[in-house]
């Protein structure tokens, strides 16, 4: 760990204006953010301290939604009332994952910017160019591990994937991410406009601008219908997906599908979607066409289909 | 004292408290965080610094270069201690790849440099500042590759009766290959020690260690210095598994920091070292060929394996319980280990026993369904009360049909489904499956001194408690011998000061220390009928020890009045006998287990699990069952989770934490239950004790494959038994269905 500074910001503009200096970082619940920086895959010079931002409420929008201040815990968000009543999916999603003490800490802004657990991103002396744009990518070697890894969305510069199980449930939802730049400008984005395919340059995570800083997800109006996550992983708790499925069913069949854990965002497409009548097979066809499975992740292919075709035989 | 022939009945058949139910008696200073480990000793030395290890990032070469100029110059450093500062050290016997020194890196997160500075944060920071260059050599990583280019499983270790001819002209036979993956101890206590070497002469450690003499013996020899200018204290171990029987780098880096700081500098190895800079079990891929008449009764085995080792270490021996677990008069068994340039793989919990049983206990499932028999009955059809290589060779004490019976009966083994896939509930599949389990049962020479006065008994021995119970079980030992209470000993351990002990290992320690604080509390008993004052002299072996008070002709005085307030003091070791090499010594154990595989994820969940163990007199219920329930644990890892994944290029385990190495959870874990039965062997030690705690991971990984197996219908050769070697299995029975 580098030495580096810590301020608190009382406000979102504080925060904002406070990180735009070159190496400055938002810390929020630490939960990735601290073991990052002890690798020093993470080496801020300044930390700017946003817990105390005011944005941990959870509110009624106009449109009949829901806005989740990106300081809201993990744990705050899947016990709210609202949330297991009408976004059920979501509460689900979240308690599925790490442990009951690190969702305390974690936050919903700081959720959404986990990085990943690819293994040779968390091995400093192997080449990765999330870490070192350009320094190449150590898990394409002849002989890399994989098991975990990407099987769609990737690119030559990068197969990790996105470790989040909440943002797989708030892409099946449409959640939005609302932002705050340093000059007083809002934004607000889809996950998908959110998330950037890694492509040439993985190392860029996400469409945030220097200083910017999410200050809110909003869910739109409840869509009803089954809902429902399941998480598959190699041990009954406290492991990172293979594969997750999101799934959202309404009663005359159609509905939505999101996949945590083979892509470097959570992974939907409308023309999935689409084809969910049509059964497990039908959807990933179109879901996971185009995928470029390695031997060792090969299997997840499989797994999101039958994960998908259980869900389904539950009704 | 000699231990020269089976014990004739004792006191230990009459006891009072040894075999009964002791809790901890160092359960309270754990639970409220008053046990000293290691790395927590802040008042053994004053002025510590903290070190901070530098691993190589490649597997094998040398360094060119290394520059420390940048982490001298950081804040709060005190001292960098770079490989190539130090000749290379002297390699003890235990060690296969150098501790360090020089610039040979042998493999993966080697130590190459230790930093020494006021904090921890400082000494990580500065770490990293070290420049380093290598010149990488070619080596070989891969155990399947090596394996197909050697076409060679190996020497046979035994071969008996005409195995090819057996096999020949049976009319069952199988023929399969079962892979385990490398595993890593991962113990929650890291290994960790403070050194005190200030003035580069006597040598003070305080470390995390199971076996006190060797390690101080490693020490001296990797410092070419005099063992009794070093003092080792390891009270308290917070797991060890094997991978604290030797001396490891945090000791070494330590004591370097604290020679070049002069302050006691203190190492902990980070978690992410743990799996590529200490010791790991190794992989195997075994051959297994059983060759049975239709009646059931065994002909032949045919067990061939190969684990993986740094030139001149000895891998993983997958074969060496296929000997003598079963009947069968013609028997080949060879073990190849490979030399290959991954980490340094040497003892984990239950070395060998836990690999192979793993296959051959699923090669006996394989064969029974063959048969058509019952797996239990098979086992049965199958024992066997003498060596089968040397028939005139009998086991001490073997009650495994007792085993397998009772477990059944518990079980209720009659009334699963038999027909593998044929249960389901929901979208799961239930299954139950069963293995058998057999660890031999050594004993090491052992010594302990023990010091009475004014009624109240100090036991002092080098002998660890590694979680196992050593304390108690010791305390308890010493309390029957010595006609005392529980609370009138008090135990020390893990101190070179001490006399030296089994230490903790391969399943030897609980039965040999016990015997060896035994031998020591007969030698006092001698000291005291010696200072009687009484009429005739006494022997020892005339007065009884009894509450408190010592009785016998004439004799009737409180062991509070001894010697006139001053201590007592005696000393003895416990010393075996060669007749125990005409006996086959043992311990046996069945285990059952219900699964639920998730019909379409093949997700694996254990429901219930239940051992029933022969390991002799059980010291402890309580401390034993947990052992067992330990043993349990770490084998359902093994089965389902746990495996260090190879870089097959670079030469490394890549999932080198704990996120990605995935030790079971509680949340993987259901209930379990375990059954000693009463089954004193008296070849083994005067209390006719053995050990358990390596049984108990021995055949539970078979158990649960054959479980899944049964849930499932798809039979799964390779471990972990992970959803991807089941899912595609499950969508092609699914499709026939």
């Amino acid at each position: 760990m580098r030495a580096f500074r810590y301020a608190r910001a009382a406000d979102p503009a504080a925060a904002a204006s406070a990180a735009q200096a070159p190496g400055a970082k938002f810390i929020a619940g630490g939960t990735n953010l601290l073991d990052l920086m002890k690798h020093e895959i993470e080496t801020p010079t300044q930390v700017i301290d946003v817990t105390g931002t005011g944005l941990d409420t959870i509110a009624p929008t106009p449109e009949g939604g829901l806005r989740i201040g990106a300081m809201a815990s993990n744990a705050a968000l899947s016990a709210d009332t609202r949330v297991r009543r009408d976004y059920p999916l979501l509460s689900r999603a979240l308690v599925s994952g790490a442990s009951g003490q690190l969702r305390n800490k974690a936050t919903t802004g700081g959720n959404l910017l986990q990085r990943t657990r690819c293994a040779y991103f968390y091995d400093t002396a192997m080449p990765c160019n999330k870490r070192s744009p350009g320094a190449g990518c150590a898990a394409q070697g002849e002989g890399a591990t994989t098991r975990q890894l990407g099987v769609i969305g990737i690119s030559e510069a990068c197969i990790a994937t996105h470790p989040s199980d909440m943002a797989v449930a708030l892409r099946a939802l449409d959640a939005e991410v609302e932002t705050l730049l340093p000059d007083g400008r809002t934004r607000r984005f889809t996950l998908d406009a959110f998330y950037p395919l890694p492509g040439d340059s993985p190392h860029i995570e996400s469409a945030l601008a220097p200083g910017e800083m999410i200050t809110s997800v909003v869910l739109p109006a409840p869509v009803g219908g089954r809902q429902t996550y399941y998480k598959v992983r190699d041990r009954a708790s406290y492991a990172f997906a293979l594969v997750s499925v999101a799934l959202i069913q309404q009663d005359d069949g159609s509905g939505r599908v999101a996949l945590g854990g083979v892509a470097p965002r959570p992974w939907r497409r409308d023309a999935a979607d689409e084809a969910l009548p049509q059964g497990a097979s039908a959807v990933m066809e179109k879901l996971l066409e185009g995928a470029r499975p390695t031997r060792d992740n090969a299997y997840k292919l499989r797994l999101a289909e039958r994960t998908l075709a259980a869900l389904l035989e539950e009704t | 004292m000699d231990f020269n022939q089976a014990s004739e009945e004792n006191l230990f058949d009459h006891a009072r408290i040894v075999g009964k139910p002791h809790a901890r008696i160092d359960g309270r200073l754990k639970v409220s965080g008053q046990a000293p480990y290691a790395y927590e000793r802040h008042d053994v030395a004053a002025g510590q610094l903290v070190g901070y290890p530098l691993g190589a990032t490649i597997a094998k070469g040398r360094i060119t270069h290394m520059d420390a100029t940048q982490a001298l110059k950081a804040p709060g450093v005190a001292a960098v201690v770079t490989t190539l500062d130090v000749a290379p050290l002297n390699r003890a016997e235990s060690n296969v790849a150098r501790l360090f020194g020089g610039d040979v890196v042998e493999h993966y997160h080697q130590a190459i440099a230790v930093v020494v500075a006021d904090t921890l944060e400082r000494a990580r920071g500065a770490a990293n500042l070290i420049e380093v260059r290598y010149a990488e050599e070619d080596a070989e990583f891969d155990l399947e590759a090596a394996l197909e280019r050697l076409q060679n499983l190996g020497e046979p270790a035994a071969d008996v009766g005409d195995v090819e001819a057996a096999i020949a002209k049976a009319p069952v036979t199988l023929d399969a290959v079962y892979r385990t993956s490398a595993q890593s101890h991962a113990m929650m206590e890291p290994h960790a020690s403070i050194v005190d070497w200030s003035d580069g002469k006597a040598m003070t450690v305080w470390l995390s260690n199971q076996m006190i003499a060797w390690t101080r013996q490693a020490l001296a020899t990797t410092f070419d210095i005099d063992a009794d200018a070093i003092r080792l204290e390891s009270p308290y171990v917070g797991g060890g598994f094997g991978g604290k029987l030797w001396l490891r780098a945090d000791t070494v880096l330590a004591a370097l920091g604290s020679r070049a700081a002069g302050r006691p500098v203190k190492v902990a190895l980070p978690r992410p070292l743990m799996f590529n800079n200490t010791t790991h079990r190794s992989a195997t891929i075994q051959r297994l060929r059983i060759a049975a008449g239709e009646d059931g009764r065994i002909t032949a085995f045919d067990h061939a394996a190969v684990s993986h080792t740094l030139p001149g270490g000895s891998g993983e021996d997958a074969v060496n319980q296929t000997r003598c677990f079963y009947a069968g008069e013609n028997r080949r068994v060879a073990h190849h280990a490979i030399d290959l340039h991954l980490p340094e793989s040497a003892d984990m919990r239950a070395p060998g026993e836990a690999s192979g049983l793993a296959a051959l206990e699923i090669a006996m499932d394989e064969m029974a369904e063959k048969l058509d028999m019952d797996p239990v009955e098979f086992r049965i059809l199958n024992d066997t009360q003498v060596d089968p290589e040397d028939p005139d060779k009998p086991f001490s004490q073997r009650h495994f049909v007792e085993c397998l019976r009772e477990g059944a009966e518990r079980f209720g083994w009659e009334a699963r489904n038999r027909t593998p896939g044929g249960r389901r509930e929901g979208a799961w599949l239930i299954g139950h499956g069963m293995a058998g389990a057999y660890r031999g049962a050594p004993t090491l020479d052992s010594g302990a001194r023990v010091r009475l006065a004014r009624g109240r008994l100090v036991v002092e021995t080098d002998m660890t408690d590694i979680g196992t119970g050593s304390y108690t079980i010791i305390a308890q030992t010493a309390a029957e011998t010595m006609g005392l209470a529980m609370e009138d000993v008090e135990v020390r351990l893990g101190n070179s000061a001490y006399p030296v002990s089994s230490g903790s290992g391969g399943q030897f320690g609980a039965a040999s220390a016990t015997a060896g604080v035994y031998a020591a509390c007969l030698a006092l008993q001698k000291k005291i009928a010696a200072q009687l004052k009484v009429g005739a002299q006494l022997k020892a072996e005339e007065l009884r020890f009894d509450q408190g008070r010592i009785l016998g002709e004439g004799v009737d005085l409180a062991l509070a009045d001894v010697g006139d307030g001053d201590e007592l003091v005696a000393e003895d070791k416990i010393h075996f006998g060669d007749f125990k090499e005409g006996l086959q010594i043992g311990t046996f154990a069945a285990h059952f287990i219900e699964v639920a595989v998730h019909a379409y994820t093949g997700e694996t969940r254990l429901r219930r699990m239940l051992a029933v163990c022969d390991a002799g007199r059980i010291l402890n219920p309580i401390t034993a069952r947990s052992q067992v329930l330990g043993g349990m644990t770490m084998a359902a890892g093994a089965a389902l989770s746990e495996g260090l994944e190879v870089d097959r290029a670079r030469g490394f385990f890549t999932n080198h934490d704990l996120a990605g190495y995935e030790v079971a959870v509680h949340a993987d874990i259901p209930e379990q239950e375990v059954v000693f039965l009463e089954t004193p062997d008296a070849a083994s030690t005067p209390l006719k004790a053995k050990g358990v705690g390596e049984l108990g991971i021995c055949g539970v990984p078979a158990a649960i494959a054959n479980a899944v197996y049964n849930a499932t219908g798809v039979r799964v050769r390779d471990y972990p038994i992970t959803v991807d070697r089941l899912v595609e299995g499950l969508a092609e029975r699914a499709a026939h269905s």
